[in-house]
């Protein structure tokens, strides 16, 4: 890329210390772009991640000075930063709370002081109402509000799977403490059965991606494996960013070394040599954790050129995101990490043959990764003991709202929601949203629908990421409705028209019904948007950012007649 | 003795297109099956000379199988793939991607939109007179072009012409997210400040009319532009030994454009600062 003309703004010694510890010392000739840097792009958001964790907010030194560093033309890395809610381009002080105005945390009642941010869900439902305080220094800080939870509520329970170590308790930054219980056999197993074994025991699990999509995980892994070009990649997406989540948090934060040795099998069968975690940036302490797992087992030689002493090489490489819904869409996330704005990309191609920097990818929710554990310890036929015919194993259910006791359940398929509802003492509903902003309302006459992909599909529901979220007599259904909309609003990328436009005639129309200034075309404009963001948008975003409201509408009463 | 490339022997691929059958090159999109029957697919994102985006989706079609419709110009044909353009689902989807643009965009010099508006009937105004738009004020910056993003439906085609599709100047990008995205330079300076090298490329592919030449923009403002007057002259620039071929946009006795024919083996519709907006001593009478 010759003749690239750059910002003339230079950065502070604080911002080229932040970002070259990023992307490596300074080349010689000052100026010049060494060559070995040319392909480095995709250390773009790391490197204004950086920078702005060192001041508050990415100045035009420091943008310039990234845009120097990777040679990327200065319009398109102010593009990538515009693109990022959590970036900020103008400056602001390097103390900020970040107050989540999301639908837990709205029936928790949040305060938003003077000066804070109103922020998207922060994946802190349990503990509602939550915050972030991000604090940029020479040290820098992001702390989640409340800082701890309530306990696990199947703590010390048997019988649980996923849950298993979390609620006996296991110490979250051990290695040790890990392999004592039971870490690590599942990889042992997996290098001792070789790839293809791996391959037939997940297939045989008949294992489904719990990210929200539900796609056989054996048939993702059996596509990017059999594929001739190299390398392959392997993605683990822990965007988890649909209002309503945290399992994921949970378990990365509290288990960090069985999602590592997840990765690794996953890695080992499809013949990956380098993954990349993608974390939201609103979890800190899963960061934390997580980079302490890499390092231990690095050291311990579970990561690696030999791991496990096997002669198969393979490292993770965390990255964070920056404050985009939109970027859990698979092909956004590989946008993302490449440096890009998060905007999805059509499919297909499909990842399993064009993903991560144009090469086979797969890309597994940490959930499903969890999965992979038990399939591989022991065997899928056993695995799929558990659950039904079409659903097996046990699912994550992030339970929030009103309820006695909100957190994270492990429940077999099958369970109904009534049972759920009932292990999380929810009060008696008047609406429950189950899988979240990009899911459906039910009605208290539904609570029997057994939790399960085919049972959820029939009924004209999603499980989606697991998110149960539940509304008492009390609820205001009105606020929840307005507040989706303006979530989808907010997080659409803005490629596509039925998407950029659509989410905000939607929350047009809906402010009109319930206000009263109806122009009386209200609900068939809305079946009408619902339909071509359902048909037409480029990705899930889109084609979802209607369901909930629309089931609210139709199978509620809310806001029509 | 001839080398035959056997990598460039594309196969033979059949699908029906409302019920018609159709035979393309293997590589081709379903916008080509369709040009090739002749059936009527409306685009404004796509450019022939551009890499496709599909953002706009005013050319989605119907392929059974599918769950959702999809972009008939980016999407690659299937062997047996059956595609329906006239479905309710295709009609109502571009009508009401047509409607959402005619809502927010000024589509006053958007020739192709307005005519597709009429086509599809669709009813912009349907969401009320309240609805958000993108209007905002002209940026005029330089003497050579004026931007104006009230007309902009972020069809990207600027941005590829000005990236690695054509100029690789790169002085622009899409910036923001949601509604608020936007055509931007680096921390929205002036074109002066920024990259930008007035080839003016970006122009000769805007399909709204948000991009125009000065002397397009002072025309229409003064009442002066009149296409009907207007007669175009091939000729050849001479400025350089490239050799670009230039279409004279010329009214009365003035160039009031310069284009560049998008066919032209050279050019594909390119042209640099001088070709484009270099003409005023053609006619310097003085």
């Amino acid at each position: 890329m010759p003749d690239l003309r750059l910002l003339s703004a230079e950065p502070t010694d604080a911002e080229r210390t932040a970002i070259d510890a990023v992307v490596g010392t300074a080349a010689l000739d000052d100026g010049r772009v060494a060559r070995s840097d040319r392909t480095r792009r995709h250390l773009l958001l790391p490197s204004l991640r950086a920078a702005q964790r060192r001041v508050g907010w990415v100045t035009e030194g420091a943008l310039g000075y990234a845009c120097r560093r990777l040679e990327v033309p200065p319009a398109e890395a102010y593009g990538v930063a515009t693109f990022y809610a959590l970036i900020a381009l103008e400056e602001r002080p390097a103390d900020v709370l970040h107050v989540c105005t999301d639908l837990s945390c709205r029936l928790a009642g949040f305060d938003l002081p003077e000066g804070a941010h109103a922020s998207p869900c922060l994946g802190l439902c349990e503990r509602a109402p939550a915050a972030l305080r991000t604090i940029a220094g020479d040290e820098p800080l992001e702390i989640q509000i409340p800082a701890t939870g309530p306990p696990l509520p199947q703590q010390g329970q048997p019988g649980l799977r996923l849950l298993r170590r979390i609620a006996d308790g296991i110490d979250p930054e051990s290695l040790d403490a890990y392999r004592a219980a039971g870490g690590y056999s599942a990889l042992q197993r997996a290098l001792e059965l070789g790839p293809a074994e791996v391959l037939r025991e997940v297939a045989e699990s008949r294992l489904l991606g719990r990210g929200g999509a539900a796609f056989p995980t054996g048939v993702k892994w059996e596509a990017v494996a059999r594929q001739p070009v190299r390398p392959h990649y392997l993605v683990c997406n822990a965007d988890e960013s649909e209002p309503g989540t945290f399992k994921d948090r949970v378990l990365m934060e509290q288990d960090p070394f069985a999602l590592v040795e997840a990765m690794t099998i996953g890695a080992y069968a499809t013949g990956c040599e380098r993954g990349f975690l993608y974390v939201r940036a609103e979890y800190p302490l899963a960061h934390a954790r997580l980079e302490n797992a890499f390092a231990q087992a690095r050291a311990d030689g579970l990561l690696g050129d030999d791991v496990m002493g096997s002669g198969f090489a393979f490292d993770i490489e965390l990255r964070i995101g920056a404050g985009a819904y939109v970027c859990g869409e698979e092909t956004a996330l590989f946008q993302s990490i490449e440096g890009f704005r998060g905007e999805p990309r059509n499919k297909p191609p499909f990842p399993v043959e064009v993903g991560l920097f144009g090469k086979p990818t797969v890309v597994n929710n940490v959930e499903t990764l969890f999965n992979v554990l038990d399939v591989v310890s022991d065997t899928g036929a056993a695995y799929a003991q558990t659950g039904t015919e079409g659903s097996t194993g046990t699912r994550l259910f992030c339970l929030s709202g009103h309820v006695g006791r909100p957190g994270l359940y492990e429940v077999p398929f099958g369970t109904t929601l009534q049972e759920l509802l009932d292990l999380a003492e929810a009060r008696p509903p008047k609406a429950v949203l189950l899988g979240g902003a990009a899911g459906s309302f039910l009605r208290p006459d539904q609570l029997d629908l057994r939790l399960t992909f085919e049972d959820a599909r029939a009924a004209g529901a999603t499980l989606g990421s697991g998110v149960v979220i539940v509304y008492d007599e009390s609820a205001d259904l009105v606020d929840a409705v307005l507040r989706i909309a303006e979530f989808f609003r907010d997080e659409s990328c803005g490629q596509c028209v039925p998407c950029r436009v659509g989410t905000v005639r939607q929350e047009e129309a809906l402010h009109r019904l319930a206000s009263n200034k109806t122009n009386g075309n209200e609900l068939v404009v809305l079946a009408e948007l619902a339909q071509v963001m359902r048909d037409a948008s480029i990705c899930g975003l889109g084609q979802t950012a209607a369901s909930a409201v629309q089931s609210a509408m139709m199978n509620l009463g809310v806001l029509a007649p | 003795m001839t080398v035959i490339s056997l990598d460039a022997v594309k196969r033979i691929v059949e699908l029906t297109v409302d019920g018609q059958e159709v035979r393309v090159t293997e590589g081709s999109t379903i916008l080509d099956a369709c040009r090739r029957l002749g059936v009527e697919t409306p685009t404004l994102c796509y450019g022939d000379t551009l890499t496709p985006v599909n953002v706009c989706r005013v050319c989605v079609v119907e392929v059974e199988g599918a769950r959702t419709l999809v972009p008939a110009c980016s999407r690659k044909v299937e062997p047996g793939m059956v595609v329906h353009t006239d479905s309710p689902r295709v009609q109502t989807s571009r009508r009401l991607v047509l409607e959402l643009l005619g809502s927010s965009v000024d589509l006053s010099t958007a020739p192709d939109a307005l005519r597709y508006i009429e086509e599809y009937e669709a009813q912009p105004d349907r969401f009320g007179a309240d609805s958000l738009t993108v209007a905002q004020a002209v940026k005029v910056d330089n003497e050579l072009y004026v931007r104006d993003y009230s007309k902009c439906i972020l069809c990207y085609k600027c941005v590829e012409a000005c990236g690695d599709d054509h100029q690789n100047t790169f002085a622009i990008a899409v910036a923001g997210r949601g509604f608020g995205a936007h055509i931007s330079t680096e921390l929205d300076v002036t074109l002066p400040e920024s990259a930008c090298v007035y080839c003016g490329n970006c122009i000769a592919v805007c399909p709204t009319g948000a991009l125009m030449p000065v002397s397009e923009f002072e025309r229409r403002r003064d009442g002066t532009w009149d296409e009907a007057q207007q007669t175009e002259v091939d000729t050849i620039c001479p400025y350089c030994g490239v050799g670009c071929n230039l279409t004279l946009h010329v009214q009365g006795d003035e160039i009031v454009k310069v284009s560049s024919p998008d066919d032209h083996d050279v050019t594909r519709g390119n042209l640099c600062v001088k070709g484009r907006f270099g003409y005023q001593h053609v006619q310097n009478r003085a």
